[in-house]
């Protein structure tokens, strides 16, 4: 039995003749919230529809499918009643930013207790029908059912009924070994409407009158207009309209794209370049080593590591400032009056995007509604309001409805980048070669810092997700620097767990190198017996790290011999809450690696849909070792140099390896499956080069 | 502005853009035909990939003119009769994840099966290494092919 807190309910009740509605509160991130508002809600149609209105945004990882299930599941539901819609910003919901691989980690409970409320208010509301004890009714696939008669009512002709019965206030759950629909590879809702064309994202979507708007910015960061002459542009067919709308920008507006690109391309703008004129990458890799020198906050203290004696081993590793680089480039439909102002923005963060707007334009939050729209990934790249607030000024200035749309070259130079990062590492080996100490201080510049949001305590809040160290040594010291950047940061998929996996789990590498001992014997020594780690708020364990150790080891029959040319590397990671082991298979084309396998176990607890999750590990791993290859954002005279898909160059076909995705089998609640696989990649990459070659690679990208 | 007839999904569509127009803003904002992506505008990333008298070609930058009196297929128009049997086999492998690059990809494929009945997986890399996806769907994809190449069956 788990209780259901009455507080999680607001109202079951009659809506507008549509039968039984359950509200509920669907948390994201850590901390309780004081004030209870619900922000999703279950909805049963008399014509036997169940309607989940959800308030996490579809960017590819599949939660359209994976929260419906949770729900359905203790719902006793018949899997093709259920629908999604897609919920806008709303002050009910709660908050409503879809990351941190947290959709399904934060909704889990939530959603189960809203499932069961309204199965044993269904249940009861049949009994009642009948006049027949409740123990005698039974909840299945969308109808009651009584045992004894055989008579059954569906879940659509109860819902009237069940809206006038009060909410229980304590419910069972159901156990693991009942569930029919999670854990089943059930298809994807979505999958159609993308194959058709028929899916609307948010660069697809049209209002009639609608303009299209592309923005000149200025080029330098933290530049801004000093002056622009729009005769040229003004002269291109279609356009409408040139002005500047902002400090750092100027649109223009035309009746089709091609004519607002055209515009945009003749347009003459004089720019301040400000301070960062001449700032580039030598400067960028000098303030990192300048913060270096500064005192560090401790994220995780075991033991004392200055108290080790032994073997001494450091290290030095790096990593430069990364794009997302969605597919579908930034853009956002806004329709302005003084009134009020509606959007239609594909967006991670839909009540950042109404705030941000109301504040730009001289609106009240409530006067801004702000319609979620799918999205051609996202990769945190939309967990920015920047193209909301464009769309909303631009259709203000012009009094008319309008889509701002980015070019690849905007998306690729106006981007907020993965920190670039240094890691100091050392550690003490005693006389056998394992390690008795270990040291890692993170030397970054902190997103929320940079955005003016709370660092409490001098760290930065994403490194609690995204640095812990399960490791079971007696003496270590994980420690945070924040370094200073004028380059605008961002929250890219796995955010500093990319920099800190790296580093960490290459370094360990060159301990077992250094101890002459095989690596992922010196990782499961390293994880010794089973031990609880507390990081912040997470309890990891190292028996379930050592789990898909071994599980990935396993797999890709670590312990057998690779064929001539064949070279091997491994890495574990933890972040999110789940736990991630990659082993990569390369050979080497000269200098150059060639990936052609990777076996990826994770322990992500429940598996809610395995097919999901078979799509996010490959997912995660391609992503990874693009940004190990080649990801590289490079900063001269204060501005990025590269523009598009042929000098920022995601992996494409031909160098995609076969991915092997494992998960261990689990009854704990789930964690996130978004970000966990990228971690470990890049170090197993650089341990199976090391492998091959005896060569360390200390920086990414490896090709640069 | 200058005045274009072109054949799209079998039916004749009057135009009157400039010339320089790429096909792929003619599709999307003239014919709200919007299942074509815009993704680069360069060629790098096959998002925007149509058939030209049944060449794949990248509609970001083909000038309208190029065109004009052609005959261009879309994702809306690849499947006469339903489904065209590579989005059948897509829906079978659970290719696409975000899915925005995947009518393209589509497009592709197309034009190699209608030329390669039954691609090696050479083949298929090489026809499809043109078209990113940042999901990383790339060996489903691959699945996917072989699978319509099967005539849908595996």
């Amino acid at each position: 039995m788990s209780p259901l807190s009455r507080r999680e309910f607001v109202a079951a009740g009659v809506a507008a003749g549509a039968g039984l509605v359950v509200g509920f509160y669907l948390p994201h991130g850590g901390g309780a919230k004081k004030d209870f508002s619900p922000n999703a809600y279950l909805r049963i149609t008399p014509d036997n529809k169940i309607t989940i209105v959800a308030a996490r945004s579809e960017m590819g990882q599949g939660v359209r499918t994976a929260l419906p299930m949770i729900l359905a599941e203790e719902l006793e539901a018949d899997w093709k009643q259920m629908n999604i819609e897609q919920a806008g910003a709303s002050s009910l919901y709660g908050d409503q930013t879809t990351g941190g691989s947290a959709s399904v980690r934060t909704t889990w409970d939530p959603m189960r207790k809203a499932g069961a409320a309204a199965r044993e208010m269904l249940i009861t509301a049949a009994a009642l029908t009948w006049g027949v004890p409740r123990s005698t009714c039974a909840a299945t696939q969308g109808t009651v059912v009584h045992g004894a008669s055989k008579r059954q009512l569906s879940y659509g002709e109860l819902a009237a009924k069940a809206s006038t019965l009060p909410i229980p206030s304590d419910v069972p759950l159901k156990q693991s070994k009942d569930y029919k629909i999670v854990g089943q590879r059930l298809a994807r809702v979505d999958t159609p409407s993308k194959v058709k064309g028929e899916a609307v994202f948010g660069i697809d979507f049209r209002i009639p009158g609608m303009k299209y708007a592309v923005l000149s910015r200025c080029p330098t960061i933290g530049g801004k207009v000093a002056g622009f002459d729009d005769k040229e542009s003004k002269k291109v067919a279609g356009v409408t309209y040139v002005g500047k709308i902002s400090d750092g920008a100027v649109a223009v507006v035309a009746d089709s794209v091609w004519g607002a690109m055209e515009g945009r391309r003749v347009l003459n703008v004089s720019w301040d370049d400000g301070p960062n004129k001449d700032l580039n990458n030598a400067a960028v890799t000098e303030s990192l080593k300048q913060a270096a020198a500064k005192k560090g906050v401790s994220l995780y203290t075991a033991g004392n590591v200055s108290k080790a004696t032994g073997r001494r081993i450091t290290a030095e590793y790096q990593l430069p400032f990364m794009a997302h680089a969605p597919m579908e480039p930034g853009n956002c439909t806004a329709n302005y009056s003084p009134n009020g102002c509606e959007l239609w923005a594909p967006t991670q963060v839909p009540q950042d995007c109404r705030d941000s707007v109301a504040q730009a334009v001289g609106l009240d939050p409530d006067q801004v509604k702000v319609n979620v729209t799918l999205m051609g990934g996202g990769f945190g790249r939309r967990l920015e309001h920047d193209y909301a607030v464009e769309a909303a000024l631009v259709s203000k200035a012009i009094n008319a409805p309008v889509k701002v749309i980015w070019t690849r070259e905007d998306d690729m130079r106006f981007s907020t980048y993965r920190p670039a990062s240094l890691h100091q590492l050392s550690a003490v080996l005693d006389g056998a070669g394992w390690p008795v100490a270990f040291t890692h201080r993170i030397i970054a510049p902190s997103i929320s810092e940079q955005k003016g949001q709370p660092v409490p305590g001098g760290v930065d809040p994403d490194l609690p997700d995204e640095a812990a160290f399960v490791y079971g040594l007696e003496n270590v010291l994980i420690e945070s620097v924040i370094a200073e950047t004028p380059v605008p940061l961002g929250w890219m998929r796995s955010v500093y767990a990319l920099q800190a996996g790296f580093a960490s789990e290459s370094f360990i590498d060159e301990l077992a190198a250094a101890a002459g001992k095989d690596p992922l014997e010196y990782r499961l020594h390293m994880l010794g017996n089973d031990k609880d780690i507390q990081y912040f708020t997470t309890t990891w364990h190292t028996a379930r790290m050592r789990g898909v150790l071994q599980l990935a080891a396993d797999k890709a029959g670590w312990k057998n011999p690779l064929p001539a040319g064949r070279f091997r590397g491994i890495a574990c990671f933890g972040c999110f809450s789940t736990y991630a082991a990659e082993v990569v298979e390369i050979s080497m084309e000269k200098e150059t690696p060639r990936v052609h396998r990777v076996v990826a176990a994770v322990d992500c607890g429940q598996v809610v849909n395995p097919a999901i999750l078979e799509q996010q590990i490959p997912g995660g791993i391609v992503y990874a070792l693009s940004n190990a290859l080649r990801a590289k954002i490079t900063i001269e005279k204060g501005r990025v140099v590269q523009g598009n898909f042929d000098d920022y160059a995601p992996l494409r076909m031909d160098e995609t390896p076969v991915v092997e995705a494992y998960a261990v089998p689990s009854t704990e609640a789930p964690t996130g499956i978004g970000e966990p696989p990228v971690p470990p990649l890049a170090p197993a990459l650089c341990n199976a080069i090391y492998a091959a070659t005896k060569k360390r690679i200390r920086a990414l990208p490896i090709l640069s | 502005m200058a005045d274009f007839t072109l054949r799209v999904n079998g039916n004749d569509k009057k135009l009157s853009v400039p010339p320089e127009t790429p096909l792929l803003w003619v599709l999307r904002d003239t014919l709200e035909l919007t299942g074509t992506k815009f993704g680069c505008g360069a060629g790098l990333c096959g998002a925007c990939t149509v058939h030209v008298e049944g060449a794949p070609i990248r509609s970001c930058s083909t000038p309208v003119s190029q065109v004009a009196g052609k005959s261009v297929t879309t994702i809306e128009g690849l499947g006469a009769n339903g489904l065209h049997v590579l989005q059948q086999a897509w829906i079978a492998e659970e290719v696409p994840q975000c899915g925005y690059c995947q009518t393209g990809q589509i497009m592709t494929a197309a034009a190699l099966l209608a030329k390669t009945p039954n691609p090696s997986d050479e083949q298929i890399t090489q026809a499809m290494n043109g078209n990113l996806c940042r999901c990383g769907t790339y060996e489903r994809i691959r699945k996917a092919i072989h699978r319509a190449a099967a005539g849908g069956a595996r």
